[in-house]
């Protein structure tokens, strides 16, 4: 049994250690907001945070997690950088199919978070790990200038 | 040259046509608006009302999505009206990232004249008798949908007045609606469409033939920029994916095929995977030995989608190959080479007389292009969720194709299509993989094998060995200047696929939007037909996703040597009559004057013309693809390792009306992203009927810091319907990168994708 501290509330699941914490997300807690890509972490939409830190969640086994707090999409519009990158990105319409956007919105968040005012070089070095299939990009880039005013 | 032996893979090939052909008919599947055909479901409740164990209703996207439905009253299929003044409208079509969802919205509540601040867009019950086609795919769904959905607000917006004019006993022509309200100017009444929805839902539906729609000048919401329906929900991380379903006591399961298309199973360790931690079950399912249905395969049954997937490295299947691939895309590029090379086949195209015009030419350009097999690599790995109960068979599924899919998976079971449902969930991007519904199909084999409801998921690396790629195409071309310096004679070798051993495999044969497009007064073309098991498929704007880049780039060379401006030489070429060529049908809307428009706006937006600074390059390229005229431009630099930096893009897009322009410029940066992606760098090598590149380590896919950080869109104003938006902006992004290129280097690129020619980003 492995307890997890997720969005401010403690699981307790019956996990092996070695399962990504994105499947104990998805199929155990019932969190789906972090979405399967790839599982190698080569394409960032399984970012979560831990302690505040944006991490492919395909690559963290759950054994590992310890007591770090667990954010997932479905909680971070409730820290205040979360609210206002989600704002920018209904405002900017960023989203064409969304399945990345989850992990666009986490990884920007800490980006946010770590560099209140990110320039270009800023936003290519922290969302590069982050891939959009539809090529949202030029709104992404826009939307995170946008939430960082 | 084609075989005639026949391939194993014939009837599924001759499916995927029949819905090629399906998705890209233009023609409006407007449903009569009467009490028979248009359902008028008078507070009944829409069209399926089935319920899931404990009361959530599963009729709107995933199970644990779908809200509280509306039980308001109805106009009819695609409209409710609730007390409160909230209007709720159903959207027929899949929302797979082309905005469909708020664009189909839109055209409802324009003609109705509902206030869009508090309309409701949900996604409407998987239904073909009462919605007609609901598939997305060929960029059909606007103009299929727009007469019918105009009709739909319209004669919803005529029963409120109906219901108004007896209430208030004045004449229904003096009614006036704006923002769900009626107002009666004369008496001075006025209501919301909400206190009168339970007295217009059960007045007759009006006649098609007596409502007046909406003319541009009249438009108060289209064409204008409106926030995506759902686009709350997707930054929260709400559950509206194919992917994201879950339901009571629902398990989990993987699919492992032969990694050579065709192969089967001969014998697995099922005790050993069974024995497992995490395994439920595992079985082998025959199949039906269609590539778009069901081939032969292991499913694993487990606890968690981690746990399927990690006992399929476990699994050993010894597969029967004897029927199975053994292509390999470097041999057959070397036989295409070959053939290329060779005598030119029986044309199957011959207009004018290209050999007097080669002889009294005065420059002769020859040039052989080429472009690999490339994936669909969906954001959202393949995944269906089915369940059998009560001699039910309910599917969720992310589909471009549910009635479709409905039909494959009742026909599979042997179950009549009314003990068949399919909830349409939100898809992950189609790009026209979804168009096809194996993993749909095979969720419900495996459902009828499992007790309670199944997700199957593929894993990325299964994505990529199981799916339909664009094929790989081989050109060559051989064009006459005359002394006047204009384009006389077009001769194209096109080297291509067949699975059926007699016509080109699904994706593979001849563009028929170049047809009307590619125009010169004399003009030949013969395919050779190589046999091929890989399957194949529609890829964005299948055809022109390559074929543009081989004819785009191959007229900017007759251009050079014509010594002609570039622009100034596609106009004069596109404006050419000739009458063999000129569409035959009146649903083709190719028109030469419409194509010169973006190609003038194009080059004017851009600066054509222009001097750079030494090392920058501009190209530029146009297209009619999917119904939409296009032309772009692309101004980049190369550098000495030959990095490509793009400083700008410009696409100028006749779609005719627009309907929602946030999302049509989205759709026009999104397609030169996925085209520079695709053209840059995406290769899929196949050997022993193997595809080599499992995951996005071996595909590259662009990422942020190599897109480009700006791509300007100018849509041409007109009163032309509307079409479709998600695949013009793509095909000639490639050649005007290409051209550019050329500008920049005097290298000419001939091949995708450019690295290998050492460009890089
Ligand atoms: S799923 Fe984790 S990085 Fe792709
Ligand atoms: S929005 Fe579709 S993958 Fe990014």
């Amino acid at each position: 049994m492995i307890t997890l501290q997720i969005n401010g509330q403690s699981h307790t699941v019956d996990a092996p250690d070695d399962m990504p914490l994105l499947w104990v997300l998805r199929d155990m807690i019932g969190l789906t907001g972090a979405k399967y890509g790839c599982g190698i972490g080569r394409c960032g939409a399984c970012t979560v945070h831990l302690d505040g830190k944006a991490e492919h969640s395909c690559m963290v086994s759950v054994g590992s997690v310890g007591k770090r707090a667990v954010t997932t999409i479905e909680a971070i519009g409730d820290t205040p950088t979360g609210a206002k990158v989600q704002q920018a990105w209904v405002d900017a319409k960023v989203a064409q199919c969304g399945y990345c956007q989850a992990g666009q919105i986490m990884t920007a968040t800490a980006l946010l978070n770590h560099t209140p005012n990110p320039n270009d070089a800023d936003i290519d070095a922290a969302m590069a790990g982050a891939l959009c299939r539809c090529g949202t990009y030029v709104r992404l880039r826009q939307a995170i200038k946008n939430a960082a005013k | 040259m084609s075989s005639s032996t026949v391939s194993l893979f014939a009837e599924s090939d001759a499916s995927i046509r029949e819905w090629m052909h399906t998705a890209r008919s233009p023609s409006s599947s407007a449903l009569p608006l009467d009490r028979r055909g248009f359902l008028k479901l008078a507070g009944a409740g829409l069209a399926l009302g089935f319920y899931l164990p404990g009361g959530a209703r599963a009729d709107s996207e995933t199970p644990q999505a779908a809200g509280a439905a509306s039980q308001s009253p109805a106009m009819n299929a695609f409209v409710r009206v609730a007390p409160d003044n909230t209007v709720t409208v159903y959207s027929k079509a899949p929302e797979i990232g082309q905005g469909i969802k708020t664009a189909l919205g839109l055209i409802i509540a324009e003609e109705m004249d509902a206030d869009w601040s508090r309309t409701v867009v949900e996604q409407a019950p998987i239904d073909a008798k009462v919605y007609g086609y609901q598939g997305a795919g060929g960029s059909t769904t606007i103009p299929r949908a727009w007469d019918q959905l105009r009709q739909a607000g319209a004669a919803a917006k005529a029963m409120l007045i109906a219901a108004a004019a007896q209430q208030w006993g004045v004449n229904p022509a003096e009614i006036t609606t704006r923002d769900s309200v009626l107002t009666h100017a004369a008496s001075g009444k006025s209501a919301t469409y909400g206190s009168l929805a339970a007295a217009a839902a059960k007045l007759p539906a009006p006649d098609a033939a007596t409502l007046k729609l909406k003319t541009r000048g009249q438009y108060r919401l289209l064409g204008r920029r409106f926030r995506g329906v759902d686009d709350a929900k997707i930054v929260c991380g709400q559950p509206l994916f194919g992917i994201d379903v879950r339901l009571p006591g629902m398990v989990y399961a993987s699919f492992t095929k032969c990694p050579a298309a065709g192969g089967k199973v001969k014998s697995a360790n099922l005790d050993e995977i069974k024995a497992q931690p995490g395994v439920i079950d595992a079985f082998v399912v025959e199949g039906n030995g269609r590539l778009t249905e069901v081939m032969p395969g292991v499913a694993i049954i487990a606890r968690n989608t981690w746990a399927a997937f990690e006992v399929q490295d476990k699994l050993n299947v010894v597969w029967d190959e004897s029927g199975a691939s053994r292509d390999s895309s470097s041999e057959l590029a070397a036989r295409a080479k070959q053939y290329a090379a060779g005598p030119f086949p029986a044309p199957d195209r011959d207009v004018g007389n290209v050999e007097r015009a080669f002889a009294s030419a005065a420059k002769i350009v020859d040039a052989y292009y080429e472009y690999p097999f490339v994936a669909h690599a969906n954001m959202e790995p393949q995944n269906a969720t089915a369940w059998w109960h009560d001699g039910v068979m309910e599917l969720w599924a992310p589909t471009q194709q549910p009635n479709r899919g409905l039909s494959q998976v009742a026909a599979l079971l042997g179950l009549p299509e009314d003990k068949v449902v399919v909830h349409q969930t939100r898809v992950g991007n189609g790009f026209g993989r979804r168009l096809i519904n194996d993993y749909m199909c095979e969720a419900a084999a495996i459902a009828r094998r499992v007790k309670g409801p199944v997700k199957l998921q593929w894993s990325r690396e299964d994505d990529f060995a199981h799916d339909f790629l664009r094929p790989a195409g081989y050109h060559q071309f051989k064009g006459a200047i005359d002394p006047q310096g204009r384009l006389d004679a077009w001769q194209e070798h096109f080297i291509t696929f067949t699975a059926d051993g007699k016509n080109p495999a699904a994706g593979a044969d001849y563009s028929r939007f170049l047809a009307y497009s590619c125009k010169a007064p004399n003009l030949r073309r013969g395919l050779t037909l190589m046999d091929l098991k890989t399957p194949t498929g529609p890829w964005r704007a299948p055809g022109d996703n390559a074929q543009v880049f081989a004819q785009q780039g191959f007229m900017h060379e007759l251009a050079l040597a014509a010594g002609r401006d570039h622009v100034e030489f596609l106009i004069d070429a596109v404006r050419r009559e000739v009458p063999e060529l000129a569409p035959k049908s009146k649903d083709v809307n190719f028109d030469p004057e419409r194509a010169v428009g973006v190609i003038k706006l194009c080059a004017e937006k851009t600066g054509w013309g222009k001097s750079l600074p030494k090392g920058r390059g501009l190209g530029l390229a146009w297209c009619y693809s999917h119904a939409g005229h296009a032309a772009q431009a692309v101004e980049l630099s190369v550098d000495a390792n030959k990095r490509i930096t793009i400083h700008r893009v410009v696409v100028a897009v006749d779609v005719g009306q627009v309907v929602e322009l946030a999302g049509a410029e989205s759709q026009a940066q999104g397609a030169c992203v996925d085209a520079f992606s695709m053209a840059l760098a995406q290769q899929i090598n196949i050997e022993n009927g193997r595809v080599r590149e499992h995951n996005f380590g071996a595909y590259p896919i662009l990422r942020i810091p190599f897109a480009p950080a700006a791509v300007e869109v100018y849509f041409v104003e007109s009163d032309f319907p509307p079409t479709g938006m998600g695949e013009p902006a793509l095909p000639a992004m490639a050649p005007a990168i290409a051209n550019a290129i050329f500008a920049a280097t005097g290298e000419r690129l001939r091949a995708m994708p450019f690295s290998r020619f050492g460009y890089r980003v």
